[in-house]
């Protein structure tokens, strides 16, 4: 028996409400038509308009999506084969170095993390811009997708897998039509994940990137410095409501996804 | 074609064929980490070791291409430990290393006070209410860390959201100074870091046997002692667990501190910030970094333990 008390109530409200009505307030001061972020003075949609024909932002909006696309993809093979090895590649030499860099890049501070990999670009005479940008987000993001994936890996049946093998496929069919589907969810899930770390890095990408590229984050952060602005709070607007929306709708979709599952398992039952 | 491609595959012997793609699995993303996780490092230690110079890239001595295992010999004899003695001589270095693991320390009482209220509850509610409870905490994590900092910013100023409400209720009669200051900052990590305090707390707090609870109270003990005496000891792995996750990374921030401390903020990560992107002084900044692996692989050692002992016990 649990018991949902007064105090619970209350402690999830204040909690809810603090993580929230910051952002909330955000939000509504983007819909301000005065430039003191802070006073009032009716609605008006205007910075989204000069948004929209600020070419700066728009510019670094592009490459901020073309990193976060190409990184995360890199990230997500790179991180789910480093996975299959982990999980199944049993002893090899050198393995407890190879765990160690997959695990370090999640608790190495992302200034230290920047610094070094600048340096090896110079070392390596690399002009710096976006690919050097999709290098460095695609290091980092993998080891992210290396952990999702594997988890879901590790608590697979491997009989499922022996089984295909047993019945005549080549390894890489057992791979493609038995472990893909299953361990599909962790490997999108950890696509997202490298996505919106490669959109949200501000303090990496400044390091990694030259004068030729600016992300979305190194473009807020100096805006930012000068304080708040109207065009800041609506930006922010519009990348929390597709983050939001991205969300929603992925946890739902598991959901269902769930919820057929255990169907057709029920239904699987009653016919044997 | 396809004669030739059928011809080769039954040719190559499948034990050989499934070594060579084993070979191939483990070397590309190791490969991979090699080059561009821990060479990386090496170079950031060599450069600790060089001196600044007046150059591009701005620093000495520089291997040179074509100097064979002479050069590589001039390059050790002239490191030296120079960046290494400056960090522990000027009292800026070793004071924001002290204030930045003192910030990080009372950040995460402050989180763990804030955050475990919230896991308890979360663990308290019905079922149906649960994911989306769980939803909650996890969706500001997914939104951009720089705007939920920057959020920040509008509520604390001189003019700010919090001042109007309270000059406006008569609390204050001057507004407060909180941007710009290491209370600012705290909020700011607070804010940010929650989840990481929350979800593990939540994870323990969720697999709580509640008939212990019970038989506590069968035997006597009041509501408050049940709770003191079971579950804040079972819930220990979540809080430490959480108190890590919030700890290592608070260390090296650098976002919080620059955008909501003032000057009097001393924090490391923004120290080796400034010395690489104002002063230039590569060396230097690279010697910060070392120091400041060096300081976080304690915890992320006593962590990693924490964690492998929490799994043998799952199993």
């Amino acid at each position: 028996m649990r018991r949902f008390t007064w105090f619970n109530a209350t402690s999830l409200t204040l909690g809810f409400v603090f993580l929230y009505l910051p952002i909330l307030i955000l939000m509504i001061y983007s819909f301000n038509s005065s430039k003191l972020v802070t006073v009032w003075a009716g609605f008006s949609t205007k910075w989204y308009g000069e948004l929209l024909q600020n070419e700066a932002f728009m510019d670094a909006a592009l490459v901020t999506l073309q990193v976060g696309l190409i990184s995360s993809t890199i990230a997500t093979l790179l991180g789910t084969m480093a996975a299959y090895v982990l999980v199944r590649g049993g002893r090899f030499m050198g393995r407890t170095l190879f765990s160690g860099m997959i695990y370090a890049p999640l608790v190495v501070p992302d200034v230290i993390t920047g610094l070094s990999l600048l340096l090896l670009f110079i070392s390596m005479g690399l002009d710096r811009g976006v690919t050097t940008i999709v290098l460095a987000h695609a290091t980092f993001s993998m080891c992210y997708v290396s952990v999702v994936v594997s988890s879901r890996l590790v608590s697979f049946d491997r009989s499922l897998e022996e089984a295909a093998l047993d019945l005549g496929c080549t390894p890489f069919d057992a791979f493609r039509s038995v472990t893909l589907p299953i361990i599909a969810p962790a490997v999108i899930s950890g696509w997202l994940l490298a996505f919106t770390l490669s959109l949200d890095d501000l303090v990496i990408a400044s390091f990694a990137s030259g004068p030729s590229a600016t992300t979305l984050p190194m473009k807020i952060f100096s805006a930012v410095r000068l304080g708040v602005s109207p065009e800041i709070n609506a930006l922010s607007t519009i990348l929390i409501g597709i983050v939001t929306v991205g969300v929603v709708t992925s946890s739902i979709m598991t959901k269902r996804a769930a919820v057929r599952r255990k169907r057709q398992e029920r239904a699987a039952e009653a016919q044997a | 074609m396809g004669v030739v491609h059928g011809h080769c595959r039954s040719g190559i012997d499948p034990l050989i064929m499934g070594n060579l793609r084993r070979i191939f699995l483990i070397s590309v993303p190791y490969g991979w980490l090699l080059l561009l996780f821990l060479i990386p490092f090496a170079i950031v230690l060599k450069i600790s070791l060089s001196d600044a110079a007046l150059a591009i890239p701005p620093y000495a001595p520089r291997l040179e291409a074509g100097s064979g295992l002479k050069g590589v010999w001039d390059l050790l004899t002239r490191f030296d430990l120079e960046n290494f003695v400056f960090l522990t001589q000027d009292s800026l270095y070793w004071k924001a290393y002290l204030s930045s693991v003192w910030i990080a320390l009372v950040s995460v009482v402050f989180t763990l006070l804030v955050g475990y209220p919230i896991a308890y509850g979360m663990a308290r509610a019905s079922d149906e209410w649960r994911p989306t409870l769980m939803m909650l905490v996890i969706l500001p994590f997914w939104t951009s860390f720089l705007i939920r900092v920057y959020a920040w910013i509008g509520i604390l100023g001189t003019n700010g959201y919090l001042n109007q409400v309270l000059l406006w209720s008569g609390l204050i009669s001057e507004p407060l100074v909180i941007l710009n200051t290491n209370l600012a900052v705290y909020i700011g990590i607070v804010y940010t870091y929650l989840p990481f305090m929350v979800l593990p707390i939540y994870a323990t707090l969720e697999k709580l046997d509640h008939d212990l609870l019970e038989a506590a109270e069968d035997l006597g003990c009041s509501r408050l002692q049940a709770f003191w005496l079971i579950t804040v000891p079972l819930s220990r792995p979540g809080v430490i667990a959480g108190c890590f996750l919030v700890f290592i990374p608070v260390v090296g921030e650098f976002v919080i501190p620059s955008l909501l401390g003032g000057s009097k903020t001393l924090m490391i990560g923004k120290v080796l910030w400034d010395e690489f992107f104002s002063n230039r002084d590569w060396p230097l900044a690279s010697a910060v970094a070392v120091i400041l692996l060096l300081i976080l692989i304690i915890p992320i050692v006593l962590f990693q333990r924490q964690q492998q002992r929490q799994q043998e016990a799952e199993q």
